[in-house]
Order: structure tokens, then C-alpha cells, then sequence
């Protein structure tokens, strides 16, 4: 998905680092093989960057520069069109303006506007965020159903977290692409909530 | 008969506990401020990290470092990347 980007860029002091939010090393393979990147491609079973960054979806992309700052907070795009039909997503408005701001010809969004479009977590969510990270520890040990007790509890306690809603659906037995899953994704939808949520531009 | 252990995982990192203690050491880090999860019956418990701390953190705009496998298991350091400019992409297969 990454790899001509990062081909792309790697010459202006730029890398990509891909974080894979998946039960297991096993399911995230497939992909990574199929991509064979040259930058980092990581495995995150545990939901760690998630938490730390306060990502509730994929794709989320954050740019960090070179000083080690954040200078766009977490932001909705694809590396390329291949899921355009499902999301109505472009790949290529995010890739202009990444290309921009790496080839040093237009600045990133300024501090004051980037806290401003950041989405700071709740009590509520940190507390679902416990309660997926019990529950992965569960899972891991086999402990499924008892895993999936805190998965459902922490999907109530944070419903809009679809790495937690959806990202839990393997760990259930649940396919995360099949009935029940669009039966969740269609009542989120209708309550007038966003699956996506891409930075207002 | 060995007494019924306790397992807390504090940071993400699993230690093993008498009962009582995993208990306390659950209750403590509630009366601190942590988000807990806890069950008893697999005897475990999660502590988190609170929303204010989280924030605080964003709202530093240092991006927050973590250290994490590859498929081989090989670890790699956000921070080993300063210097770079650096896209970080959250994905899945689901």
C-alpha cells in the first residue's frame, strides 16, 4: 500500500513506518509479504500505538517530523486507491500534500492548529482501552471466552473505537467483514455517525 | 497447597501476585486515577493509563515513542528515526 510512496520520498529524509493493529503476526503476513516494504512494517497484537496516539480506526496516519513532533495529528488516508469503491477515499490528495511538506515545499499545519484538530481521549475510552488490553492478555493465553467478555465491555464503553469493535471481531470468531459487521457499521451510520473520520479541510 | 496466584499487568508488563496483593495493587492504581479492568474469576487485572496523562502527552505534540516487532521479530524504536521525517500508518488486516 506504502511501498511507492516511501520508494518515492526516502531520498528527501523521509521514511514510512507501518504499524499493523492485528491479533497476531500470522494475520498481518499476508500483506506484508504481498507489499515486501523497505521501511519498518511493525506488529502491534497489544494495540500499543493505538493507545498512545489515541487512534480509534484504520487507516489512521499521523506526520512526525524530523525534530520528533507531531505536525499532523491523526488524519484518515489510503497509500492507494485500492479500496476507493468501499471508503469514497482518494489516496491522492493526502500523497500532494505529504509529497509537499517532505520535499520542504510547504510547511505542515502550524502547533496552535494541529492540538486544535487533535481528538484527546476520554476516562470512558482509557477505560475501554483496559479492558481490551485484559482481554488481549486473555486471548493470548486461550483464554477466548473470557477475553471476549472484556472486548464486548470495552466496545460499549468506547463505541465509536472500531480498532477495538472491529479489530476484536477475529478474537470472537466473528468474520470482520461479514453480516455482523456491516449490521454494526450500518446502525453506526444511521445514528449519523462517521466510520471515517478524515481531518476537515 | 500453593497459595492462588494473581497476575497484574501494569504497563504491559505481566507480574505475577498473591491474590490479596494483585487485588490491593488493582485498587490502588483506581484510587490514583487509572482506568482498571479486572476479573477475578481468571483472576487478572489490566491497569491502564489515564485519559489526563494520555492527553497531556498529545497535547505535548512530542510524538510518543514505543518499541515494537517486525515479522521476525527483529524490534524497532520510533525514536531511532529522528532526523527523518516520518509517516507512521496505522493498519489491519481486518
Amino acid at each position: 500500500m506504502w511501498q511507492a510512496t516511501h520508494e518515492e520520498l526516502r531520498g528527501f529524509g523521509f521514511t514510512i513506518v507501518t504499524v499493523a493493529l492485528d491479533k497476531s503476526p500470522e494475520a498481518a503476513r499476508p500483506w506484508i509479504e504481498a507489499a515486501k516494504p523497505a521501511h519498518p512494517s511493525l506488529i502491534d497484537t497489544r494495540h500499543v500505538v493505538a493507545d498512545l496516539y489515541n487512534m480509534v480506526n484504520v487507516p489512521t496516519i499521523v506526520w512526525i517530523d524530523a525534530r520528533g513532533r507531531i505536525v499532523r495529528p491523526n488524519d484518515v488516508a489510503f497509500g492507494t486507491d485500492t479500496f476507493k469503491h468501499i471508503t469514497g477515499l482518494e489516496a491522492a490528495k493526502h500523497l500532494g500534500a505529504l509529497r509537499a511538506w517532505v520535499r520542504g515545499e510547504a510547511a505542515p499545519l502550524s502547533e496552535g492548529r494541529t492540538r486544535e484538530l487533535q481528538a484527546l481521549p476520554t476516562e470512558a475510552h482509557q477505560q475501554a482501552r483496559a479492558e481490551f488490553g485484559l482481554g488481549q492478555w486473555l486471548f493470548e493465553r486461550g483464554r477466548a471466552e473470557a477475553a471476549a467478555r472484556h472486548f464486548e465491555r470495552a466496545g460499549e464503553l468506547a463505541p465509536h473505537d472500531f480498532t477495538i469493535r472491529r479489530g476484536t471481531m477475529p478474537m470472537r470468531g466473528i468474520d470482520p467483514m461479514g453480516p455482523e459487521f456491516r449490521e454494526m457499521l450500518g446502525a453506526w451510520t444511521k445514528a449519523g455517525n462517521p466510520y471515517y473520520r478524515p481531518l476537515p479541510e | 497447597m500453593a497459595e492462588v496466584g494473581f497476575t497484574v499487568i501494569d504497563d504491559g508488563r505481566a507480574v505475577e501476585v498473591a491474590s490479596a496483593e494483585g487485588v490491593e495493587r488493582a485498587r490502588h492504581a483506581q484510587g490514583a486515577g487509572r482506568p482498571v479492568a479486572i476479573d477475578l474469576d481468571e483472576r487478572a487485572a489490566y491497569l491502564g493509563v489515564a485519559a489526563s496523562v494520555r492527553a497531556r502527552a498529545l497535547a505535548s505534540l512530542e510524538a510518543p515513542d514505543f518499541t515494537l516487532p517486525d515479522l521476525d521479530g527483529r524490534l524497532h524504536t520510533l525514536s531511532n528515526h529522528r532526523g527523518k521525517k516520518v509517516l507512521l500508518v496505522a493498519y489491519a488486516s481486518w
